[in-house]
């Protein structure tokens, strides 16, 4: 997992954002719409799966949003859920309208270092949107894993994000894809229940498996707990951690969670790292 | 082909029972299919039956006026259904059906009752694995009460 930015003289042009034309807007949900980002002139460095850039809305202010999509060439992907000011402003953006990009930030998931093994991608919400990626690295690369798993939860099946894409994931046979939510009525045929009830229905081979998670914190821990239960190691599992994300280059402190500054060391971090943090109360 | 006390010594549900308690449950199963669609347990009705899923999917469901049949849960490969068979007043609680074609193992409710009542220890052994299940039912549940994927501090 890669630290990017770090050197003073990258970090001032970090802090400027760089115009992008939103090319395509997709929604995905009531509130949530996917963004399709072309640079107007210099691009950012090609991001990672995981990494993540602060999006600006202009005149309205800038959000950390995860990497939902790379693209060949210069696009990127970002899946916006609208719940403030800002991430309104980006949800409502219309295809030719402007935002600034800075970034990219933080970890990635190491996709990597998990060739040889089994990988199990557990996404909850608009979690998947910074997995999305990596089953799309998965994918490409897929003689180089094992079993390759991919659980997905969501409140109902219509807030499930990337619906159709999961589907096809699952209709492709190529990795396994189990789907839950916690509310459904009998049109529903995918599981009913949390997600940390899918990881009992999944085999796992504890000493080559790598698990990658994303969701709200609850089910970070929950899942987690579930994953240790089954005797995989801290280590191999690697959570993406969400924080007030301001400067984006570890100087404000903001994203600070005890002494690991998100932004920096994060977003991604193995859970032997971050499990005894967000066990603590008001961390 | 495995007889059914092979058969429930394979399922975790079971594990760390002795053989003589799994040949005494085993003479109170039963292999059973369902095809996808069929109704398993129904609302209201007596419940002195208990299943261990051996492949296939069923839901739980609760008939909410106005809503239809509302899905609780969903159980799959190695998953108990039914529990009411071992309180009073011995009634579903809910429906379950079958949504895919489902092989299970059918314990009399009746029998193993009165084998409990006899036996304290097996009726204890059999209380504690179904009080664990329930307790992972209970933690699922209070999961979802958390509405986790719900309303967010605004950004």
């Amino acid at each position: 997992m890669a630290l990017s930015l770090q050197s003073d003289s990258r970090a001032v042009d970090a802090m400027v954002p760089v115009p992008y034309r939103v090319v395509g807007r997709a929604r995905e949900t009531a509130d949530t719409v996917t963004l399709s980002l072309e640079p107007v002139g210099q691009p950012i460095a090609t991001p990672s799966p995981g990494q993540f850039n602060m999006l600006y809305a202009f005149g309205v202010g800038e959000v950390p949003i995860s990497i939902s999509g790379i693209d060949a060439g210069q696009r990127v992907r970002h899946t916006v859920r609208g719940v403030g000011a800002v991430s309104q402003a980006l949800c409502a953006a219309e295809a030719g309208a402007m935002v600034g990009v800075r970034g990219p930030f933080g970890t990635d998931w190491g996709v990597d270092s998990a060739a040889g093994g089994d990988v199990i991608v557990i996404a909850g919400g608009i979690g998947l949107a910074p997995l999305r990626p990596v089953v799309h690295e998965l994918l490409r690369n897929r003689r180089q894993f094992r079993r390759v798993t991919v659980l997905v939860g969501a409140r109902s099946p219509e807030e499930i994000v990337f619906r159709g894409e999961v589907a096809s994931w699952q209709a492709s046979a190529r990795i396994n894809v189990r789907t839950t939510v916690d509310y459904a009525t009998a049109a529903w045929k995918g599981e009913v229940g949390v997600v940390p009830t899918l990881i009992e229905r999944v085999t796992i081979d504890p000493e080559v498996t790598t698990v990658m998670i994303c969701g709200p914190e609850v089910m970070l821990r929950f899942t987690a707990a579930e994953v240790l239960g089954r005797g995989v190691a801290a280590e191999r599992v690697r959570v993406s951690m969400e924080r007030n994300v301001q400067c984006g280059i570890g100087r404000c402190g903001h994203c600070q969670l005890g002494p690991v500054l998100i932004c920096l060391q994060g977003p991604v971090l193995p859970w032997s790292r971050v499990g005894p943090l967000v066990a603590r109360r008001e961390l | 082909m495995n007889t059914i006390a092979e058969l429930i010594a394979e399922e975790s549900f079971f594990q760390g029972l002795d053989q003589d308690s799994l040949d005494f449950l085993a003479g109170c199963a039963r292999n059973v299919h369902y095809a996808a669609g069929d109704r398993i347990l129904t609302q209201g009705e007596p419940a002195h039956t208990f299943y261990v899923l051996r492949s296939g999917s069923v839901a739980l469901s609760f008939y909410v006026p106005g809503r239809g049949g509302v899905i609780i849960d969903t159980l799959g490969d190695g998953d108990v259904l039914g529990w009411s068979w071992l309180f009073e007043p011995y009634t579903w609680q809910f429906d379950a059906e079958a949504r895919e074609d489902v092989a299970a193992v059918a314990f009399d409710g009746v029998c193993l009752r009165t084998k409990c009542d006899a036996d304290a220890h097996l009726g204890y052994l059999l209380v504690q694995r179904f009080a664990k299940v329930m307790l992972s039912r209970l933690q699922s549940v209070r999961m979802r009460m958390l509405d986790i994927y719900g309303p967010v501090t605004p950004v």
